[in-house]
This record gives structure tokens, C-alpha cells and sequence, in this order.
């Protein structure tokens, strides 16, 4: 059997029917990452006898005849920002080296109630700020279509595993495009759900209004099925969602997928096919528009005005809620620490020099322990978000830049609102191109930036979206197709992605490096 | 009004952390080119809108006040780089 190649919900039919077992399984990926991982840089952390301990222990409760959870047995990778306590939790960050979490992260803990094999932990951007996996401090991750490519980030090796068979599903977060961007440059499917559809519990925090995990994988309806695992109201999360009134039955995505949606309106965003989108991906996208249309459904120009000003408003609000929840990293709860002794002296030597003249300028010892602390452990790019919240948040330039971007983002979310009176989902590009070459942004962090045009409006609005893959380069490339739907319409975007998977191929196509053997 | 290299070394500061020479000169650069493309914000005709926080409408949620289990003393001085067993370690306060 392929093992390798079968879905999520195969692997879990082939584990019912007894045709495979938890180990053998659990085996076999372990095998494909040994064998793969090294040119693709996907795991940060992966402990292949411990994965397969898990999946015995697995195998032994179904022989004992107990119940099991939804993914007894079915191997899943978690970004390295989600707490599991019985490991580190690095966020790919200097800061957070050797850090190990006295708790598990609630979407942790739901994967192991629901039997999931925790196969390793996925590379990222450091503390998920950045979209090509290369500002983690520990290595960079490879595209495993071209692995001179990125990636796309910050979920980049939750992306690039489930890409390249390293396992079925995975767990990624998203506070800007985070899942989707690199779903749609590693050619998988990608969902952030509903602002507060799963729980914020035990994920490191990176721009709380913004920030939500969910699931990578090979094809809607494992992305439906691990949803539907995660998801729920969480009393450890005051912002995540309360069941609707008379609801409490918690939501299974998987069930009506099949079922295509009738009298389906799409929304095709005029705004979304203007300068920047790459050529190639605009007629990708426009097919994918024409499958709908022989699908019978109605396309609906809309019109997003405020849309043109989503980047530069996400990059004021990310930005700020960043260099506030960073500020407990500071040399002392947690993580990393100056040399103490060395800063001491260093200090000491510094008010020397200054004794005839004015030394009001230096800091008090803690003060200075904890900003060496902070610049000896954070990356360039988390440097550079601190300082541009700090900056938006100071005396003097909070009215012109927070306060404006606060106002502006209840513009695009009014934009959303109208807009889905017209139409039942919006669909149009994920990114504006294909993965692009690792280094490219290295001294253009504005033009990284800039890869979030299409993404970072549905966080802004707390929309769930999600991106498949609809196409690919002449280079071979794949493109991704982002679904976007009204808050709380999971079951309906999955539904409409699911129409255009039925009838395309595109979901089934794996880069070379999937199919190799160990 | 471009940010100065003053301006990037006072938000250092704001921000707890120290950049190097060569450091704040990128910074600035950086800053600027980042904020002259998000003033683009100042286009967007704002006035009589209520700014947002929050994606969602969020309301206070009340609960029983109830009281549960909460992270031992020592599970959660375990992660500081140090500690006395009783509280977290830092350099003297007083008399700096």
C-alpha cells in the first residue's frame, strides 16, 4: 500500500479496517522524513521512535477495543508556536531556545484527545513574523517543488511537509496570510478559520485581534476533518466564538462537503486583478472563475474600496499588538538572558566615563538587562516589527497611525459586510505570484510585505479564508485560489472549494521529492 | 515628516531594545521607506468612523466567580533563567 500517498481520511479508514497499523504508518513517514527532510528544512524537531511510540500505544487501546478520537492514529505536524508540553516550544526564536512549556496549547491537547500521531514540530518564521520561513533563527525552509524556493511563511515547514509526504496534516497559524500564502506556493490546502473558531490558548502570542491557527492538508476534506477536530469554544479563550443559541453540538465540517452548494453566487473583487498580480496567476485565477460559471454558479463583480488600504493598515495594527505582546520577553520571566556578569561590567565602565559629564543617559542595570537581553535574542524582523509598534503606538503618532489604521480597519470589514449581500463567497488569487526565490526580500522587507495584498484583509475582518491550488506556472509552480466567506461560514466556504476540487486536478499534483522512498 | 535616526534610537528605547550604529542606519532607512508607504492610511476618509480593536463585536462575558486550578509556583518559575524558588530573580533595583 502507498502509504505515503493516501489522504488523511484514508489512512484513517485503512487504520478501522485493520489493512494498516498505527506503527507501520507511523513508520513510514518517519522513513520519508529521515530520508527527505535534510534538503527541505521542514521540522524544526521530529523524534521518529517517539512518534512511533505513540502510534503502539494507539494501535494497542484499538486492539483493547476502546473508543477512539477522529484521528487515532493519523499522523499531524504542529508549527513550532503552539504549546505542548511534553517538548520546546521555540517559535523559531533565539529567545525561546530550550523553552519548555508547563502546559499544553488547547489545540494541542485536542489532537491528542482525538488520537493524533504528533509527529514533529514544523519551522517558521521567528514568532511567525515574515512570509518565507526565512527569518527563523534556526534554519531556513526549502519549497519542496524547488528547493532553490521559498516556501512561503510563516507556516512555511507546515506547508512544505504536507507537500512533500511528510505527513497527512498539519497545524499551522495565521495572522496575515500565514497558512494560506505558503498552502498556495507548496500547492496544498490551506484554512484560517473564523477569528476565534479555535482557540488562542497556548498559542505564543504574535498580534492577538489577528492571530488563529488552522489546518494544512492535501485536499479539502482533510482540511475539513482536522477543522472540525480543533475548532470549538474554548473557556480559556475569552475571544474565542460561543456556540450560536440552541447550538451546542460541536460543528463537523466533513459532513455536508459533498454537497454542492445551490444557486452559488461568487464574488470576483475587481480590486484583486490590478497592478502587481502576476500574469500567469491572473489567468490561473480566471479560469478557476470560469469552472464556477460551468458549475452554474453566478458570478457577481463586487467591489472592496477600502481594500487598496489593507496592507498598510494591517502593517500598522500587527506591528503595534506585536511590540506589546513581545514585551514580556524580557530576560527574566522566561527564554533568554544576557550574560549578566559581562553586562555588569560593561555598565559599569559606561557610567565611569560618563562621571564628569551627564549620565542621565544610562540605563539603570535592570533596564539594560532587559533591552540586551531583547536585542541578543530577537531577529532583525521581529526588531523591525517592535519597532514600528513602538513607533505607532508612542506619544504624538498614535492618532495619525493606530488610531487611523483602527478606524480604517472597520472601513474594510463594512466593505466585507456589504459585499457578502451580493455574493455567497469571494474567490480570487492567494498571493500575487509563485513562491519566490529564498533571499529575494532580504533587504526589501517592504516588498515581503507587499505579498500579503490578498491575505491580510480577511484577519483585518476576522473572515474565514482559505487558499487550493488552482494551477501552475509554466515553471511548474503551483498557484493558489483563495475562498473567502462571511464569519462563522466554514461548512459553506469548504463546501465551495470542494465544488472546484471535485472537477480539477490540481489538489492531486505532488512535487517529485513527495514520491520519493527512503 | 521622515523619521530621523533620533527619532529610531528614542523608540529603541520606548521598545527595550539596543541597536548598534551600523543597526540604527538600516533601521532608519527601513522605517521610512515602510512608513511612507503606510501613510498612504492618511487617503482614507475616516471622519465620524468608530475605530476597532477586534474583527468581532466583542462583549464583556461574565462567568461564575469560581475558583480553579492555576500553574503551580514551581512549574512556573521552572522556565526563568533565574530564580529563588520563591520569585523570579533580577539585579538589584534599589539604590541604582
Amino acid at each position: 500500500m502507498e502509504l505515503l500517498s493516501l489522504s488523511a481520511i484514508e489512512q484513517r479508514q485503512a487504520l478501522e479496517a485493520g489493512d494498516v497499523s498505527a506503527e507501520a504508518l507511523t513508520r513510514a513517514h518517519v522513513e520519508h522524513i529521515a530520508a527527505t527532510d535534510a534538503g527541505v528544512g521542514a521540522f524544526l524537531r521530529f523524534d521518529g521512535d517517539n512518534a512511533v511510540d505513540q502510534a503502539t500505544k494507539i494501535d494497542a487501546r484499538r486492539a483493547a477495543g476502546e473508543s477512539l478520537g477522529a484521528l487515532a492514529g493519523v499522523p499531524v505536524a504542529v508549527k513550532d508556536v503552539l504549546c505542548d508540553a511534553n517538548g520546546e516550544t521555540t517559535c523559531a526564536s533565539k529567545m525561546l531556545a530550550g523553552f519548555r512549556p508547563p502546559y499544553d496549547s488547547t489545540v494541542v491537547a485536542q489532537l491528542k484527545a482525538a488520537g493524533a500521531v504528533l509527529i514533529g514540530r514544523t519551522n517558521m518564521d521567528e514568532f511567525a513574523m515574515g512570509g518565507s520561513t526565512e527569518n527563523s533563527a534556526f534554519q531556513p525552509t526549502r519549497n519542496p517543488w524547488d528547493t532553490s524556493l521559498s516556501p512561503g511563511g510563516s507556516s512555511g515547514g507546515a506547508a512544505a511537509c504536507v507537500s512533500a509526504g511528510m505527513a497527512p496534516l498539519s497545524i499551522g497559524t495565521d495572522t496575515g496570510g500565514s497558512i494560506r500564502q505558503p498552502a498556495a506556493f507548496c500547492g496544498v490546502v490551506g484554512v484560517k478559520p473564523t477569528y476565534g473558531r479555535v482557540s488562542r490558548f497556548g498559542l505564543v502570542a504574535f498580534a492577538s485581534s489577528l492571530d488563529q491557527a488552522g489546518p494544512l492538508a492535501r485536499n479539502t476534506g482533510d482540511a475539513a476533518l482536522l477543522l472540525s477536530v480543533i475548532a470549538g469554544h474554548d473557556p480559556h479563550d475569552a475571544t474565542s466564538l460561543s456556540p450560536l443559541a440552541g447550538n451546542d453540538a460541536p460543528e463537523d465540517f466533513t459532513a455536508e462537503l459533498e454537497k454542492p452548494l445551490d444557486g452559488l453566487r461568487i464574488g470576483v473583487v475587481d480590486e484583486h486583478f490590478g497592478e502587481g498580480l502576476d500574469a500567469e496567476v491572473d489567468s490561473a485565477v480566471r479560469a478557476a472563475i470560469d469552472v464556477y460559471k460551468s458549475l452554474g454558479a453566478e458570478v457577481v463583480p463586487i467591489s472592496l474600496p477600502h481594500s487598496r488600504f489593507a496592507v498598510a493598515c494591517y502593517y500598522v495594527i500587527a506591528p503595534s499588538e506585536a511590540s506589546s505582546n513581545l514585551s514580556r520577553y524580557d530576560g527574566v520571566h522566561y527564554g533568554y538572558r544576557t550574560d549578566e556578569a559581562a553586562m555588569r561590567g560593561e555598565l559599569e565602565a559606561e557610567r565611569k566615563a560618563a562621571a564628569e559629564g551627564d549620565a542621565s543617559d544610562i540605563d539603570p542595570t535592570l533596564v539594560r538587562l532587559y533591552r540586551q537581553s531583547r536585542s541578543e535574542a530577537f531577529g532583525p524582523e521581529v526588531k523591525r516589527r517592535i519597532m514600528l509598534g513602538a513607533y505607532a503606538l508612542s506619544a504624538g503618532y498614535y492618532d495619525a497611525y493606530y488610531l487611523k489604521a483602527a478606524k480604517v480597519r472597520r472601513l474594510i470589514r463594512d466593505d466585507f459586510t456589504a459585499a457578502f449581500e451580493k455574493c455567497d463567497l469571494i474567490v480570487g488569487p492567494t498571493a500575487p505570484s509563485a513562491a519566490p526565490p529564498l533571499g529575494k526580500f532580504e533587504d526589501d522587507p517592504l516588498g515581503m510585505y507587499l505579498l500579503d495584498l490578498y491575505t491580510v484583509s480577511a484577519n483585518l475582518a476576522g473572515l474565514p479564508a482559505m487558499s487550493l491550488p488552482c494551477g501552475q506556472t509554466a515553471a511548474g509552480l503551483p498557484i493558489g485560489l483563495q475562498v473567502m466567506a462571511p464569519q462563522r461560514e466554514e461548512a459553506r466556504m469548504l463546501r465551495g472549494a470542494r465544488m472546484y476540487e471535485a472537477v480539477t486536478d490540481w489538489s492531486a499534483r505532488r512535487p517529485p521529492i513527495a514520491e520519493a522512498q527512503g | 515628516m521622515a523619521i530621523s535616526r533620533d527619532d529610531v534610537e528614542k523608540v529603541a528605547k520606548l521598545g527595550r531594545l539596543m541597536l548598534t550604529g551600523e543597526e540604527l542606519e538600516r533601521m532608519t532607512g527601513e522605517m521610512q521607506r515602510i512608513l511612507a508607504y503606510v501613510d498612504q492610511l492618511s487617503q482614507a476618509e475616516t471622519d465620524g468612523v468608530e475605530p476597532i480593536a477586534h474583527p468581532a463585536d466583542v462583549h464583556t462575558v461574565l462567568r461564575d466567580d469560581q475558583v480553579s486550578e492555576s500553574l503551580a509556583r514551581d512549574q512556573a518559575l521552572a522556565t526563568a533563567p533565574r530564580h529563588s524558588g520563591e520569585g523570579y530573580l533580577v539585579p538589584a533595583v534599589l539604590g541604582d
